[in-house]
């Protein structure tokens, strides 16, 4: 079973009408996702392939009792989507939409403070857990079902080339999150460190982030304290320079802060077995998970 | 997007956010008209960049009457003006801001932005006006009054006040304050702001507030609500491949000093692949992300701008395709390296969805490239062929 999800998936696609929206579902579902239909204002009662079309979340959620929803909204209504999702009692919500603005990001998140929901993303890859199901645009075939390794990362790509030399190396993977490259996001690191920690099945953790915020400082810190597993982290953007957004909103290195040598710092000040050069994590991987 | 300081007055202006009286000039005699229309002595002259540091470079000047004017307006237009956040080369001085001169009593500080950890908005003021904000931090923190508003209620009245008190502002000055902090707040989120700072603010010895500055930058992601913002971009202030890859929505910031061009698809891997490059002994000239819905044309496009930088002596392409497939990036590579005869040395990492149909296209182009395997493959590959 996966991190933050008790029960078995049930899922709809908020904007499934739309070209990538439509694509990723059709993937989803044949990677075994259970996909249960799919919402576009005024579209209802149409159908998306084989999946019928609801007008809201709460119709939706009323006829197919969906727990999760994956989120291709444009970025100027993805916001409101993600909040109707919550209002409904959607219980997982991965929101892939890249170009949020912030603004509408943090009236979204206060939005789902006092709601159950959790939020991953948004801008990013989504959540999979091996041989389950997946929800979100990740490669599905670069996965190794089975475990015994969590992954969470910032980024896309990125997540892909980790989990692709776990999988070369031998290991399969429990879960792998990404929670997304925005200044203003749902859930963090430290969300899933805490959930991997609580996996019976996961036995060591790959954290991959990224220059800018102090994010991944906190989660050091946080490892340090509460984390029994292996942990193995990497940061992108070493060579970024400062002041200078590198393509995600949240990579940015202002003053002192964000820097990459101050997170590679924390991560070794805290126990966290850093990996330099991507291309050498399976080596590493084999040295510390055994 | 970043915007002039005298555009970001005209805003400020429009809420109610008091500025010295003035106006912008292009050319000489439109700026010695500004300056005598302002009607008072001393006038300030300043240099409109998008850099900070401006009056250390020589670059903001005060005239006593019309014939310093001039010649400072001289002067100014038209230099190439260094300051530490300009790097060596400087930028080229093609608009002024001249505006009235004032009697000031006090320097402060005061900005508003997102705060990233709390998803809440954040008010920050010093009564350290004039020094870098990020100094004052350093230095002396308890000297930055914070003030956290909540994204739902919106800046409250005693919010207000605790930074009014928090700047130690006499009683006088307190309503004027509160009022143009209100205008302020408003303004920031009107435009999405990613960064409203008056640095500094002044108060007068008439116990008036008055931003001596405005710097603006408002967030990338919004502009498209924001058609009076697109109005005030200044492309003559950005590197001209940024412009050209922002028409094809291509992610890429040019860096200095680079020999090697790279195109990645994916932020975090286009970080990644910087690293790698850096790390096997060359330096990476840009970086650029092509991402995940990239066509043919689009890599086309990308790799156009990657080769119009002359400094470039060799290309690193590292796809993991996910979205992207490898096919649509390996018939988008060739397409660009006929049409623009590629002349440099060529690596390419792929991996990733269709990977062995992108090989295939590659292997049958006839272009002349080294493939690699892993990304540390690749980064030494690319970098023994420019050393």
């Amino acid at each position: 079973m996966s991190i933050f999800t008790k029960e078995p998936v049930r899922l709809i696609v908020q904007g499934i009408t739309g070209k990538d929206g439509f694509f990723h579902t059709q993937k989803c579902a044949e990677y075994g996702t259970n996909v249960a239909g799919g919402v576009t204002p005024g579209k209802g009662g149409e159908k998306a392939g084989d999946w019928p079309i609801y007008n809201s979340v709460r119709e939706a959620r009323t006829a197919t009792k969906a727990n999760a929803t994956m989120i291709f909204v444009p970025p100027a209504f993805a916001a409101d989507a993600i909040m109707e999702a919550a209002e409904a009692g959607i219980e997982l919500i991965v929101c892939i939409t890249e170009g949020i603005p912030i603004m509408d990001m943090m009236r979204a998140k206060r939005f789902l403070a006092d709601k159950k929901s959790r939020l991953i993303g948004p801008n990013c890859p989504g959540i999979i857990t091996p041989g389950e199901y997946k929800i979100g645009i990740q490669p599905g075939f670069i996965h190794t079902p089975g475990g015994p390794i969590g992954v969470v990362s910032r980024s896309g790509t990125l997540t892909y080339e980790s989990v692709y030399a776990l999988t070369q190396a031998g290991y399969g993977q429990t879960t792998c999150v990404g929670i997304g490259g925005d200044p203003v996001n749902g859930t963090n690191f430290i969300d899933c460190l805490e959930a991997f920690n609580a996996d019976a099945k996961t036995t060591g953790i790959v954290m991959v982030g990224e220059i800018g915020g102090n994010n991944e400082e906190k989660a050091a810190a946080y490892i340090k304290a509460n984390i029994k597993k292996p942990v193995i982290g990497f940061i992108a953007g070493i060579t970024a320079p400062p002041g200078r957004r590198m393509g995600h909103a949240g990579a940015i290195v202002s003053g002192n802060s964000g820097t990459g040598q101050g997170k590679l710092t924390a991560f070794r000040e805290n126990g966290i077995v850093v990996c330099e050069n991507l291309g050498e994590l399976g080596a590493i991987a084999k040295r510390t998970f055994g | 997007m970043k915007i002039h300081e005298y555009q970001g007055k005209e805003l400020f202006a429009k809420y109610g956010v008091p500025v010295p009286k003035g106006g912008s000039a292009f050319d000489v005699e439109s700026a010695v008209k500004v300056a005598e229309s302002i009607g008072s002595w001393p006038v300030v002259v300043k240099a409109q960049i998008h850099a900070g540091g401006r009056g250390k470079g020589g670059g903001v000047k005060l005239a006593k009457n019309i014939d310093e004017a001039r010649a400072h307006i001289k002067d100014i237009l038209g230099m190439t003006l260094v300051t530490k956040q300009t790097g060596p080369k400087g930028r080229l001085v093609k608009r002024l801001l001249v505006e009235a001169g004032c009697n000031i009593e006090r320097e402060l500080y005061l900005g508003i932005l997102p705060d990233r950890e709390t998803g809440m908005h954040l008010i920050m003021a010093s009564a350290a006006g004039g020094m870098e904000i990020e100094e004052v931090a350093e230095h002396s923190p308890e000297k930055i009054v914070k003030v956290y508003v909540d994204p739902s209620s919106g800046l409250l009245d005693f919010q207000a006040r605790e930074v009014a008190v928090g700047l130690g502002l006499p009683a006088a000055a307190t309503r004027q304050f509160l009022t143009m902090l209100k205008n302020l707040f408003r303004l920031y989120l009107d435009y999405d702001a990613s960064m409203v700072e008056i640095n500094p603010l002044v108060l007068t010895a008439d116990n008036q507030v008055l931003a001596l500055d405005a710097k603006i930058d408002v967030d990338s992601n919004s502009l498209y609500r924001h058609p009076d913002i697109l109005e005030y971009r200044d492309v003559e202030e950005e590197d001209p491949h940024e412009v050209e890859a922002f028409k094809y929505d291509l992610a890429y910031i040019k860096l200095d000093g680079g020999n090697v061009g790279n195109l990645v698809n994916g932020a975090g891997l286009a970080m990644a692949t910087m690293d790698a490059i850096k790390a096997a002994g060359a330096v990476p000239a840009n970086f650029l992300d092509v991402g995940g819905g990239a066509n043919a044309e689009k890599i086309a496009n990308a790799f156009r701008i990657l080769l119009s930088d002359s400094n470039i002596k060799g290309i690193l392409i590292n796809i993991f395709g996910g979205i992207l497939r490898c096919d649509t990036l390996a018939n988008g590579v060739v397409q660009a390296a006929k049409a623009t005869e590629l002349s440099v040395p060529l690596v390419v990492r792929m991996e990733g969805t269709n990977v062995e149909e992108g090989r295939r296209i590659l292997a049958e182009s006839g272009l002349k490239m080294t493939t690699a395997t892993t990304l540390t493959d690749a980064a030494q590959k690319i970098a023994a062929a420019v050393k």
